[in-house]
């Protein structure tokens, strides 16, 4: 019987699946496919350090190539799945090879929002920022003095934005919701992150939408807006938002819904597939998710590992996230959805603050801001239930860690 | 080259030899060290690279930072001679460095 195990997705979460089934000792041949012609590497820093040009793009591999064939990982690149044949388990991939597999696992991430080409979307000097392919494209034209427009205030609008400045750019930045961080973040962490990006030069357009792209000769050159005003654009980007990559799925009938749904120990409807990481959708807290971060593409994927060997260790999510932007370092411990309730408290340092989410008096985020004792903090309470009292959190004398470490102690007795 | 032994937290030893370029943190995942996690790719922002440098060590490493040292306050198994390996950057001085992996269960 086959006992191959394929891998369609060669991104954070199907390394990790590789990775840490190798770490449990588990050595069933393993075929991971990837379609861009690179072996697996980080994506966070493409829209920070990368796109700077503060990293070297090798400096992102998880592994050098050699590591793969010495653990028996066979990397199939630039040659993406095309179709999943359910009843003879096969994958079809875009050369014509077919390929046999015991379990199958897609991790195959998401793939940015496009503006639609009735109001410009495709015209030459429109990017997105997603893989090293969109980040060496945008590199080419970031050059200082040049005017970049950038479509949405979500955290890779932001980052592009803060990079865009950095290289001396000139950033006009347009977000459709009443407020920067609107799906993300409650209005206190979005007035801290609009006040640094302002302070920075970012000419910042709230409650303000894209009408439609102006062109000359297929190039962008402008924007009109949706409050009819008309901007010049060297070039745009585009941040959107993403949708995740449930074609494959879709196609071969298991169940999608925003994404890939998957159980607890990361199983589709198909007992033989699984998915993990931006692509997959699965129940949390009562609610239907989709997490893009690199915490849930890596600990989906290791419980799938584990589904895989025979275990069973259903996922339980302590979601985390963070994002850079300027001299700005923002640490999320939690997932805010539902919240009810804000406190936002003054760190030890300078410029340091934190906002506290609760659903219900119930504690289930933090956002922090250049406060790493606050994030740590929050982190710990929210894996242990620890629920911190409003006068502990409103006291700023209090050093939060101490308070942690006693807090911890007295749930372990 | 350098090089550097890890010690992970079952005793087994790997020594690396290694460039000198980047940080610790890279250089232990390279090796597959058991609990070089760094989910945030070294930028001091998860506190999941903890090693132990030996104080012989420690003493010719540039001191700690704030934020470094903020990231490992609630760390399980925290020491005095606790590190984030992302934050030691590979010199030629760190030749024969040995850390030792803290003992999480994860």
């Amino acid at each position: 019987m086959e006992n191959r195990l394929v891998i369609v997705g060669a991104g954070q979460s199907g390394f990790a699946v590789a990775a840490k089934l190798r770490a449990l000792g588990d050595q069933r041949p393993i075929t991971m496919i990837g379609d861009e012609g690179l072996p697996p590497y980080q994506r966070p820093p493409l829209s920070k350090t990368y796109l700077t040009g503060a990293v070297e793009f090798g400096s992102l591999l998880f592994r050098p190539e050699d590591w793969f064939r010495e653990k028996g990982i066979d990397l199939r690149l630039s040659n993406p799945v095309e179709e999943i044949d359910r009843q003879t388990k096969h994958v079809v991939m875009r050369k014509g090879d077919k390929l046999a597999f015991g379990d199958l696992v897609l991790t195959t991430g998401a793939s940015p929002r496009r503006l639609p080409s009735a109001i410009g979307g495709d015209l030459d000097g429109v990017y997105v920022v997603r893989d090293k392919r969109d980040c060496d494209l945008l590199r080419r034209v970031m050059h200082p003095g040049r005017r970049v427009l950038i479509v949405g205030g979500g955290y890779i609008g932001l980052e592009a934005a803060a990079v865009a400045r950095s290289l001396g750019l000139k950033v006009l930045l347009l977000e459709l919701g009443t407020r920067i961080l609107q799906r993300v973040a409650a209005s206190d962490t979005s007035d801290i992150v609009r006040a640094v990006h302002l302070a920075n030069g970012v000419e910042l357009r709230e409650d303000t939408g894209l009408r439609m792209l102006i062109s000359d000769k297929g190039r962008v050159v402008g924007a009109e807006l949706s409050d009819g005003s008309r901007v010049t654009a060297d070039f745009v980007i585009v941040g959107i938002g993403v949708v995740p990559n449930d074609q494959l799925a879709r196609a071969s009938g298991l169940a999608v819904g925003n994404g890939i749904s998957v159980d607890e120990y990361g199983r589709t409807s198909d007992p033989s597939i699984f998915a993990a990481g931006d692509c997959a959708e699965f129940s949390y807290r009562g609610m239907s998710v989709r997490l893009e971060s690199v915490q849930n593409a890596v600990d989906q994927a290791e419980t799938v590992a584990t589904s895989i060997t025979g275990g069973r260790a259903p996922y339980q999510p302590q979601p985390w996230f963070w994002s850079d932007q300027f001299d700005l370092k923002l640490q999320i411990a939690g997932y805010n959805a539902g919240y009810d309730r804000t406190l936002v408290r003054n760190g030890q340092r300078p410029g340091a603050k934190s906002v506290w989410y609760f659903q219900q008096e119930q504690f289930i985020a933090v956002d922090a801001i250049n406060d790493p004792k606050a994030f740590v903090s929050g982190k710990r309470m929210l894996a242990l239930g620890i629920n911190p009292p409003e006068e502990i959190l409103e006291n700023e004398a209090l050093d939060l860690v101490e308070y942690t470490r006693s807090a911890t102690a007295s749930s372990a007795a | 080259m350098i090089e550097i032994t890890f010690i992970e937290a079952g005793g087994q030893e790997i020594t690396v030899t290694a460039p000198v370029s980047g940080n610790l943190m890279h250089i232990g995942q390279r090796a597959d060290v058991a609990g070089m996690l760094g989910e945030c790719g070294g930028t001091c922002g998860c506190g999941t690279c903890h090693v132990y440098v030996e104080q012989a060590w420690l003493d010719r490493l540039p001191p700690i930072a704030d934020d470094e040292a903020d990231m490992l306050s609630l760390s399980d198994g925290l020491r005095s001679e606790s590190r984030l390996a992302c934050q030691i950057k590979i010199s030629s001085e760190l030749h024969g460095l040995r850390v030792q992996m803290p003992d999480l269960a994860r």
